[in-house]
């Protein structure tokens, strides 16, 4: 078991023919991905690397090979409507890695998706989705991960490289890491993955890696509280940062005193979370919450 | 992005909503002629990107010609401080001049993207002319919320709901519902993410008015306002951040002496979080992209250095898909161009970290190499200490 990827994904990869979609999905298929068909509108017929058809569109896509999860590489004005465009072609998981998608764009996504409650959109402004061993969605290095029972959920893609690589080195592989998205507003927060990861049998443990800027991280410390037994260790990155500048990240922004990482990580502590201060503990401290 | 206050009314008045009567002026002799359009009284306001103006002495109330003389001369020049300025202040170039109105009450008005239900969400009070955050902590329930459907927009019941819990009626409860209406198509029509009017005003003809207006907006939207984008003031900004959005990255200046340079917005903030548990001062934050390539990893190292402070560098580079020897070479690359005699401290991890630091330790360079997050923190705080004694 894993949660939302595993060998058995059919894919579709939406703006197939870009440098950006191009160059993942021959990093997806070496990774062991199973990479069904690209869609790229007006190059419907082509072949992608003389193997892969290549769509005009999501329906057409998806009812030719089954596919049943898409990721999407289109540039920022295009990339709201590739992802209404795969849910409407009935997928259920859209992994969106675009960066800098118009708000307003993304109110209106959050907006239609409620139409199609089997969809779970993955980002946008995110890594995408690895169960190690078994397949990626997304741009992160698959060779960094390992199989195993930790689950990650976190805002920023190398930070979450960063903790995959301690657990590997603390002997600890990963059931599936979920890079959630550094946007204000994206399609699975903290507390959805948090309930995805407790409902996996194969996770033993999670790994919460949020920012400041929101108050995603204090709603799924509030959801650990009540519902989830497993351990989970975290860490909140911008503990230094100054207010109402924002750091990189579209949502990474402390606005009106809120969105502090010290009050993240106070609701944390205060959920039973093992919090941790340095982004240096991650792996140590899970290994020895496990008592490994 | 932010703008300023005058250009702000320039758009609300664009949508129908209303603001008093007023031109910005560069100049005295510009303040004195706009006075005269406008007809006095006039209110005097220092146009910097900051709240709390007022209490700065930024904004001043000019019933008379020389009033109007006066406050332009001592306003303009000036070096406001205000609580969002920090002590450095700003200095004011323009000021707006405005018809002062017949004030019966002060109420707020606000719009933000409430991030926790994904919508458009008005803030209203009755309790103007305060900060919103404030009244927020002392008075949460003078603060009413109305979340915004994306399906259908602002209606007209909402607005209605609105107008009532400000205590609006008569001509101002008319006024005050055509007022928010307008206010929400000025919000989506510009894709903004903050509009705060503060205050909002009643006057005594039972008109409603922004009387002050902040408006930020989307910079993911740009792209689809040109108009916008053209009221960019580079004079608000800090110059390096400027210089590096350039050159496509994202610094932003600290007041520390440790320089950074990071892959990553995330683990760029965490750089500077483990510097400063390690008892160093981040000097700013920097993300160079996923890629690193030489020429990012030069242009990040100018502009970390043109900050006279800092005393050593931190990089750090998580190799993806980029490899670690591929980045060591054009770090070794940037120092050469660069000469600095700067203490450097690379952490490179991932894709073939060991040949990386293998390249580094053997550039002949004043390179540490280190290859933990912990060792590297740990390392350059310790450069300093060494330059320091």
């Amino acid at each position: 078991m894993s949660v939302l990827v595993n060998k058995n994904t059919k894919l579709v990869v939406q703006g197939i023919t870009g440098s950006e979609g191009a160059f993942h999905t021959q990093q997806m298929i070496e990774y062991g991905t199973n990479v069904v068909a690209g869609v790229t509108p007006g190059k419907g017929g082509q072949l992608f690397m003389d193997k892969i058809p290549i769509h005009n569109t999501m329906r057409g896509a998806v009812a030719k090979t089954g596919a049943n999860a898409s990721v999407i590489f289109v540039p920022p004005p295009f990339a709201a409507d590739a992802i209404m465009e795969a849910a409407e072609a009935g997928v259920s998981l859209v992994v969106c890695i675009t960066e800098g998608i118009p708000t307003m764009d993304m109110l209106k996504v959050h907006e239609y998706l409620k139409k199609y409650p089997k969809t779970t959109l993955i980002g946008p402004n995110c890594p995408g989705v690895i169960t190690p061993g078994e397949a990626k969605i997304g741009i992160m290095p698959g060779f960094i991960h390992k199989p195993g029972t930790i689950g990650i959920i976190s805002r920023s893609g190398t930070l979450t490289y960063e903790a995959v690589h301690q657990l590997c080195e603390a002997g600890l592989g990963q059931s599936t890491a979920i890079g959630i998205g550094g946007d204000p507003i994206i399609g699975t927060k903290h507390i959805d993955a948090v309930k995805l990861l407790n409902e996996d049998p194969k996770t033993e443990a999670i790994v919460l890696i949020g920012e400041i800027g929101g108050s995603d991280e204090e709603d799924a410390a509030a959801y650990i509280a009540k519902h989830v037994d497993k351990p989970v260790v975290a860490f909140i990155a911008g503990q230094t940062a100054p207010p109402g500048k924002r750091m990189g990240h579209a949502g990474a922004i402390i606005a009106g005193g809120k969105g502090t990482a010290d009050e993240k990580m106070k609701a944390l502590a205060a959920a039973g979370i093992h919090v941790v201060k340095s982004p240096a503990d991650i792996g140590k401290k899970m290994k020895e919450v496990l008592g490994k | 992005m932010k703008i300023h206050e005058y250009q702000a009314k320039e758009i609300l008045r664009s949508f129908g909503v209303p603001v008093p009567e007023s031109k910005i002026a560069f100049s005295v002799q510009e303040a004195e002629k706009a006075a005269a359009e406008i007809g006095l009284p006039v209110v005097v306001k220092a146009q910097i990107h900051a709240g709390g103006r007022g209490k700065g002495g930024g904004v001043k109330f000019a019933p008379t010609a020389q009033d109007v003389t006066r406050y332009a001369n001592d306003i303009l020049g000036m070096t406001l401080i205000t609580h969002q300025t920090g002590p450095e202040g700003n200095l004011v170039k323009k000021v707006l001049i405005e018809a002062a109105s017949n004030i019966d009450r002060e109420l707020y008005a606000g719009i933000v993207m409430d991030r926790a239900t994904s919508k458009v969400t008005f803030m209203v009070s009755t309790e103007g002319g305060m900060e919103i955050e404030k009244v927020a902590e002392e008075t949460p329930e003078k603060i009413v919320k109305v979340a915004v459907d994306t399906a259908v927009g602002l209606q007209a019941f909402q607005a209605r709901q609105m107008a009532f819990s400000l205590g609006l009626t008569g001509d101002a409860f008319k006024n005050g519902v055509k007022f928010l209406m307008a206010l929400y198509n000025a919000y989506v029509g510009t894709d903004a993410s903050i509009f705060e009017i503060n205050p909002l005003v009643v006057t005594k003809e039972g008109y409603v008015i922004a009387l002050d207006a902040k408006a930020n907006f989307d910079d993911n939207a740009l792209y689809r306002h040109k108009d916008i984008t053209a009221l960019r003031d580079l004079d608000e900004e800090e110059p390096l951040e400027i210089e590096a959005g350039r050159s496509g990255l994202n610094y932003i200046k600290l007041d520390g002496n440790i320089g950074c340079m990071v892959n990553g917005a995330g683990l760029a903030m965490g750089t500077m979080d483990i510097i400063k548990l390690t008892g160093g001062e981040p000097a700013n934050f920097l993300d160079v992209g996923g890629g690193a390539s030489a020429e990012t990893v030069e242009k990040g190292f100018r502009i970390i250095l043109s900050d006279g402070s800092v005393k050593a560098v931190l990089i750090n580079i998580f190799g993806g898909i980029v490899r670690c020897d591929r980045v060591a070479k054009g770090v070794i690359e940037a120092i050469k161009n660069i000469d600095t005699k700067v203490p450097i401290v690379v952490r490179l991890q991932g894709t073939n970290a060991e040949e990386g630091k293998k390249l580094l330790e053997e550039s002949g360079m004043n390179i540490i190499a280190a290859t933990e997050l912990k060792d590297a923190a740990e390392k350059v705080v310790a450069t300093l200490k060494t330059i320091e004694a």
